[in-house]
């Protein structure tokens, strides 16, 4: 991972990027900046390439362009799915994978809403979609990270609950000064809990404030038929 | 008790430790047929041992070393699973074994299903310090590979090589049955990496509950088979998997009888 000078007051600058696998092209020439402590959400049609990006930006991928990270920048990643039905692991034993101190574990639980005395010691395997999903964002904030990173965080999970998790990431966020990239497909949420909206469909074809995302016309750009556009000044 | 067997029940005991703590990987990583299977490959290197005159163990370690290394290139190159390169492999090498031993049919049977007669005080102190190394070294790659089961772009984003850590531990199979071999026999010893972790895994709802109960029961399933094989004076692999099998039917029981759920 490439990372910038500490002054600098951007967390991600991210230039030209491309993804190919299997060559096919999947993300083409994608250019933008996110200042510290605010949220960009990424949408766009399925296959426009936005797990990718994440992916991208994690280094799991091969890609082209320039990723750069702010200076001794901690990253939370939460994935859209975990395998845990096979495996017995407990919470504990989970968050201890990151960060072994009892007391953070039991403040991450708390600060996401769980009663961390009565899930601590419960199997992964065992929990709810709501309390699963939760744990998983306790364990990205469980080792005070700078940027979160969450791939659709709410994805088997009822509406109310939903609701209540994107509502306690926004707490959270502003409260630490935790920048937040944030992928859904519902525009609601990404109007309401998030500053800034970026959308793809392999390239970017929508870029400016989250309010926007429900106009009509951002709407055709966002899933009509891709037009690719220059966001020189593509940044939040 | 004489001191055959006193040798092997350290022997067993070790290594019954380290098959049951390396095992509950396998088992966790639905490879249980690729321990078994890994297990065979040993044989055309015993073979060499007993045709060149030199320890069968080496030429078995030997043997599984390459094979695990080979296998985990292609699983790189080809993209397929190790289940299937080892599925591949597997025969190719019990046929060969086969044949380098041609008609000493008495040192192929000592390979296929183990000789605690002729462990002494050496191959005991190998096999504990073997087995305590094993133990060691999978205890730092554990929680690594565990990460990378539940979520792999998880343990990749952590900076964890999933490759290298598959490597090492596909070595430290190779190592635990070719010291297994000795008890069991190249047929049986997959047992040992399988059959106490699943029975584990049966009544654990946390990790170190899990870890702790294969191995334990990896080492109880070794010394009581040996132990029996003492006194009734028959080949210790099938009694060690007897053990084994009724420990697994014993928590199968309890788990049924408690309605144990995680």
């Amino acid at each position: 991972m490439v990372f910038m000078e500490a002054s600098d007051d951007y967390v991600l600058k991210v230039s030209n990027l491309s993804v190919k696998i299997s060559n096919q092209q999947i993300i083409d020439n994608v250019t933008f900046k996110i200042k510290r402590g605010s949220s960009l959400a990424i949408v766009g049609p399925n296959g426009a390439g936005k797990t990718t990006l994440f992916r991208a930006l994690l280094n799991l991928v091969p890609y082209r362009g320039k990723i750069e990270w702010g200076a001794k920048v901690k990253i939370g990643y939460v994935p859209q799915i975990l395998s845990v039905r096979d495996v017995p692991i407990s919470v504990k034993e989970f968050l201890s994978y990151k960060n072994e101190s009892l007391q953070d574990m039991k403040a991450a639980l708390a600060s996401v809403g769980l009663d961390s005395e009565a899930i601590i010691d419960k199997s992964l395997a065992t929990l709810s979609g709501g309390e699963m999903r939760r744990v998983l964002i306790a364990w990205a904030i469980v080792d005070n990270p700078d940027v979160l990173l969450f791939d659709e965080p709410t994805t088997g999970v009822d509406l109310d609950s939903e609701e209540a998790i994107y509502g306690m990431l926004k707490k959270l966020t502003v409260k630490n000064k935790i920048t937040l990239l944030l992928i859904s497909h519902d525009l609601h949420i990404v109007r309401e809990y998030s500053d800034y909206a970026l959308a793809l469909n392999k390239c970017v074809v929508f870029f400016g404030a989250s309010k926007d995302v429900m106009d009509p016309v951002t709407q055709k750009l966002i899933y009509g038929e891709p037009i690719c556009k220059e966001f020189g000044e593509a940044y939040v | 008790m004489s001191e055959a067997v006193l040798y092997s029940l350290v022997v067993g005991a070790t290594v019954g430790l380290a098959a049951g703590y390396l095992g509950s990987i396998m088992v966790l990583e639905k490879m249980a047929l690729v321990g078994d299977a890994l297990s065979h490959v040993a044989l055309p290197g015993l073979a060499l041992g007993v045709l060149f005159n030199f320890n069968p163990l080496v030429g078995g370690f030997a043997f599984l070393f390459v094979s695990a290394v080979l296998i985990w290139h292609l699983g790189r190159v080809t993209k397929l699973s190790f289940e299937t390169l080892v599925g591949a492999t597997f025969t190719l090498a019990l046929a060969i074994g086969i044949l380098l031993f041609g008609d000493n049919l008495d040192a192929l049977e000592e390979a296929l299903f183990g000789d605690i007669t002729k462990v002494g005080a050496i191959e005991a102190v190998v096999a504990v310090i073997i087995s305590a190394a094993v133990i060691a070294l999978t205890r730092l790659i554990y929680r690594k590979i565990v990460l990378g089961l539940i979520s792999e772009e998880l343990a990749i984003s952590k900076g964890i090589s999933i490759a290298r850590n598959n490597l090492l531990y596909l070595l430290l199979v190779s190592l635990t049955v070719a010291v297994g071999i000795q008890i069991t026999g190249t047929l049986l010893v997959g047992f040992l990496v399988v059959t106490p972790a699943a029975a584990a895994k049966t009544i654990s709802a946390n990790m170190s509950r899990y870890l702790l109960l294969s191995s334990l029961f990896g080492a109880i399933s070794a010394v009581s088979g040996i132990l029996m094989s003492s006194y009734f004076n028959i080949l210790p692999g099938p009694l060690v998997v007897i053990s084994g099998i009724a420990i697994f039917v014993i928590v199968i029981i309890i788990r049924w009888r408690k309605k144990f759920t995680y």
